[in-house]
């Protein structure tokens, strides 16, 4: 079996032990098989990824050939975003399954089930050379989604998955309504195809509109910024283990179909003549500021953290629009290094959830003392999403503020560094509650958590590090990306 | 050794004995030990340096290069070198006070003080040693961010309080002001290297010259240049040792010789010389000497008085660097050292008459200096050098800026310094004359003598450096002098 016929299982082997997962009794068989296929989704993306940045790896599925067939299609770019989701799915799996024993004690099979589908849901998103196949495996996604945002323990759970679920649905709708215009003016759904039929009818109002709906309905699902409300109530409330995955993974797959429809299926020459970069700056630098300033006012550890997140995706989005390599190459590597980086603080706080049952900033107070190893990797992460010198969250800064330089946009740059002293504030609040506050009177003393809760969080916060340090892997192949999706060759 | 190796073991040693200290946290003998030895062969192991620099061999070794152009790299210089060795030999001599302070105040949480306290000093060593810019930031970042836990030990609501001011000023310019700077830099000249000459020269206007230097210059928060001074007299709610090194050495020094060095080695001095609104910076480092000064003589706590004093002394190095003479720069080398040492005596004794007296104001010292005459005759050195009388370290350092000042004829720079020299006379003299000549108003609550001995012998050992460096400052011009040499 070459590379070319292995790539699809990286979808399928999730895919089909879904519903083994789900017929599985028990705690532990079920988390296996989740595992595994996480692990061996994995494995074969890192097999794909050398291949796919010398050339595409193109699969056509039932050997009907594109256009007519759907086929996956796996370049630099994807193949980074399908190793990043892979990767974190068996980086959290482990750290999971302590936190699900936990807040989900019955019915686990159908849990993980639920977790294999969203995963192979977005790494089928990530995979794919057809449009509308994107939109099946969106769909997947989401719905599986929202099922396990309703299954957090609050109350306010389900109220919170519906929302998620209105706005959610809204953004695949707009994006259907947008691939079917493209796909009544060229009469094509096969994304090579597309992009090259599109420059024929690049003026007509259709695909304007399409080109339209398709951004918003995907700056849904990546929460650009005016479009987030869904986030924070979602990530506030759904199962520690599902906060982490989607932090780290589900918004950074749809800034990847974004990056994908604009740049490889619309390309860059019909973006400059849509008001596609004005209107992504501008949101960007909005999008900076103002979740920043929520972030800060948070008093829920997970909210904080969520518009945080907000925050991020707009230093992601303001770099893809200043439409160059440098700028894409800061918003892929960001990608990378945010869901790195943002998995291992979200995992410290669901930590500190699972050792005192509350997300409330006052439950920090004097964990300093009480929680040593979780508040230090807290704040190690916590430097990163500063953005220190020696942390990966550096090294996408610096790339942005690179890449605005190069085009006198001193205004970004001002931007991108009041974001870093706004994050300087709300990590710093968290420092001070658990280093500099004592205790509340009268609480229990907290114990250190166990072994397998700290493990994967130290692994991504070395990686943090690594990747801070060790730029080979990340940046090269960002800056190989970039070049594809701009279309400068690999 | 070879560079390779000395370098980042003089970077690990404090961090080992962190980890050590930490472990040892429950044998409060042991801990201590393990501070002394670890703070004793890092002055060791900083010492090995000198020879080598004397030599002109260069010591450098690059670590890793996350970003093309960019590396984390190291390469003494004298004037690090001197910084490295200055801060080492009083982590030491600190560590002997903070011993007897930490025990005489029954101080809680010990461990994590001497913890801390060793990481700053590896940030220390690393801003020293730094090759480039960016490496600089980064053990810049690492001193601010490990100093804050030492800054808000007490952990009351002033602690709190003086910590937000702290990170708040120290991080809002470094990340807002000083990083913008270094990537201008970089933009501009492609290499953030620290290199005899310059890197800048030819490559800007005169105007965004003196825009990057203002950047410069407010960003390095740590030389407490006003209006970016707050955090200092914020930092004095942490213990007297930590106000002593790291406030009146450590970190503020640590700012200052950023300074220098982006003068000497970023700009040249040949290329400021060009830039005509340069001028400015030295009349805003001037106005910090005497507001400072002013300020000092208004204030009652003496930690507080002491802390507008240093701002007042850090603007001394910040104007000579910026004065573009040559002696002028030496003189802002030996600064640093003569004010080090003079400082943290200083500090030494307000925290000795703290431990002693628990008095903490100006105008409760009558007659103490009968009661620790040691202590007050150490402060009296202390102060002079502050002064700059001889026979005391600053006199030297004032002498080189004078005839720097005279070199490009700065008459605005001789008026500070004689204006400061007055205002400093003004607010210490009173202090000796009081402890000394007034009889004690009311007899103390407790019958006290002399700080334990510690804490005594420490600033014994400081007040004598501080004459010590009067007489036997020739080796350290000597190599100082070399920062002004340009590569052929």
């Amino acid at each position: 079996m070459n590379i070319n016929e292995l790539m699809p299982f990286a979808v399928l082997v999730p895919l089909i032990a879904a519903p083994i997962c789900a017929l599985l009794p028990g705690r532990i068989l079920p988390w296996l098989t989740a595992f595994f296929a996480a692990a061996s989704s994995l494995a074969i993306m890192s097999g794909v990824l050398p291949e796919a940045v010398d050339a595409p790896i193109r699969y056509a599925f039932g050997n009907w050939m594109p256009p007519i067939g759907i086929e996956f299609r796996v370049d630099a770019v994807n193949a980074f975003i399908g190793l990043l989701v892979s990767l974190m799915a068996t980086v959290i799996l482990p750290w999971a399954r302590i936190s699900v024993n936990q807040e989900i004690p019955e019915r686990q099979g159908l849990f993980y089930a639920l977790f294999l589908l969203a995963f192979s849901g977005l790494m089928g998103i990530t995979m794919t050379g057809d449009a509308f196949n994107l939109f099946v495996f969106l769909e997947i996604s989401s719905l599986s989604t929202y099922a396990l945002v309703a299954m957090g323990r609050s109350k306010t759970a389900p109220l919170s998955a519906f929302r998620y679920l209105i706005m959610g649905t809204l953004g695949a709708t707009f994006y259907l309504i947008g691939v079917g215009l493209l796909y009544i003016m060229t009469g094509t759904l096969n994304m090579v195809d597309l992009a090259e039929r599109i420059p024929e009818v690049a003026d007509t109002r259709a695909v304007q509109a399409g080109f339209a709906f398709i951004v918003v309905g995907i700056g849904v699902k990546l929460a650009l910024f005016p479009l987030h409300r869904w986030l924070p109530g979602a990530y506030a409330n759904a199962p520690s283990a599902i906060t982490v995955f989607l932090a780290s993974t589900a918004t950074k797959v749809a800034v990847y179909a974004l990056l994908r429809l604009v740049f490889t299926v619309f390309g860059v020459s019909f973006a400059t003549a849509m008001p596609y970069a004005e209107v992504f700056m501008v949101l960007g630098l909005f999008g900076i500021l103002l979740p920043s300033l929520w972030a800060i006012e948070q008093t829920n550890m997970k909210r904080l953290l969520a518009y945080s997140s907000v925050a991020q995706v707009a230093y992601i989005i303001l770099g893809i629009s200043l439409l160059s390599v440098t700028g894409l190459a800061s918003g892929l590597v960001h990608l990378f290094n945010h869901a790195v980086i943002k998995a291992a603080l979200f995992m410290c706080v669901c930590t500190v959830i699972y050792q005192t049952g509350s997300a409330r900033i006052s439950a920090f107070h004097g964990l300093g003392r009480e929680m040593p190893l979780t508040m230090i990797a807290f704040v190690l992460a916590g430097l990163g999403l500063i953005g220190v010198p020696l942390t990966a969250g550096f090294i996408s800064k610096w790339m942005l503020i690179q890449a605005a330089i190069e085009q006198d946009l001193w205004l970004a740059v001002v931007v991108i560094l009041i974001g870093s002293l706004m994050a300087v504030i709300y990590v710093g609040k968290v420092a001070e509650a658990a280093w500099v506050r004592s205790p509340p009177e009268g609480r229990e003393p907290v114990k250190e958590a166990p072994i397998g809760l700290l493990l994967p969080m130290y692994l991504l916060v070395a990686a943090t590090y690594y990747f801070g340090i060790d730029t080979r892997l990340t940046l090269d192949i960002a800056m190989a990306g970039a070049r594809v999706l701009i279309g400068a060759g690999p | 050794m070879s560079p390779e190796f000395l370098i980042p073991a003089i970077l690990l040693t404090p961090l080992i004995g962190a980890v050590l200290i930490a472990l040892a946290g429950r044998w409060p003998n042991l801990r201590e030990t393990i501070t002394l030895v670890t703070a004793a062969s890092l002055f060791g192991l900083v010492t090995q340096m000198i020879g080598p620099i004397l030599d002109r061999e260069t010591l450098a070794v690059t670590i890793v290069e996350p970003l093309p152009g960019l590396a984390i790299a190291f390469d003494i210089e004298p004037l690090g070198l001197m910084f490295a060795l200055l801060a080492s030999l009083l982590w030491f001599v600190t560590s002997v006070y903070a011993i007897g302070y930490m025990r005489g105040n029954n101080e809680p949480r010990q461990t994590s003080f001497y913890v801390f306290f060793a990481v700053a000093i590896s940030g220390a060593m690393g801003v020293a040693m730094s090759g480039n810019l960016l490496t600089l930031f980064i053990f810049y970042e690492m001193l601010t961010i490990s100093t804050w836990p030492l800054v808000t030990h007490k952990r009351n609501d002033a602690a709190r309080a003086g910590g937000r001011t702290y990170m708040g000023v120290l991080l809002f310019t470094s990340i807002g002001l000083l990083l913008p700077a270094i990537i201008w830099t970089f933009s501009v000249a492609g290499t953030l290297d620290f290199t005899p000459g310059g890197i800048l020269y030819g490559l800007m206007s005169p105007s965004s010259a003196a825009l990057l230097l203002t950047l410069f210059v407010l960003g390095v928060g740590k030389a407490a240049v006003m209006p970016m001074h707050r955090w200092l007299p914020a930092a004095m709610v942490a213990p007297t040792p930590v106000s002593a090194l790291l406030h009146a050495v450590a970190v503020v020094k640590a700012g200052v010789f950023t300074i220098t060095k982006v003068v000497i080695y970023i700009f040249g001095i040949d290329f400021l010389a060009e830039v005509p609104l340069e001028r400015y910076l030295v009349y805003l480092a001037g106005f910090t000497v005497v507001v400072a000064s002013l300020v000092a003589l208004k204030q009652v706590e003496i930690k507080k008085m002491l802390a507008y004093s240093t701002i007042g002394q850090l603007s001394y190095v910040v104007m000579a660097a910026l004065v573009l003479a040559p002696f002028a720069e030496i003189g802002a080398a030996i600064h640093i050292v003569a004010h080090a040492f003079g400082k943290i005596t200083l500090f030494f004794c307000a925290g000795a008459i703290y431990i002693a007296s628990k008095k903490t104001r100006v105008d409760q010292l009558q007659g103490i200096g009968l009661r620790m005459p040691l202590t007050m005759i150490a402060f009296t050195i202390g102060a002079l050098s502050m002064i700059g009388v001889p026979p005391t370290a600053g006199f030297v350092s004032k002498w080189y800026i004078i005839a720097g000042a005279f070199q490009v004829e700065s008459y605005f720079t001789l008026v500070v310094l004689m204006l400061s020299t007055g205002l400093n006379a003004a607010y210490f003299l009173p202090i000796v004359f009081r402890a000394f000549f007034r009889p004690e108003e009311e007899p103390p609550s407790v019958d006290h003598g002399e700080a334990p001995w510690p804490m005594v012998s420490a600033l014994c050992v400081t007040a004598l450096l501080v004459l010590a460096f009067f007489v036997f400052n020739g080796p350290v011009v000597d190599i100082e002098t070399r920062i002004l040499e340009v590569a052929p």
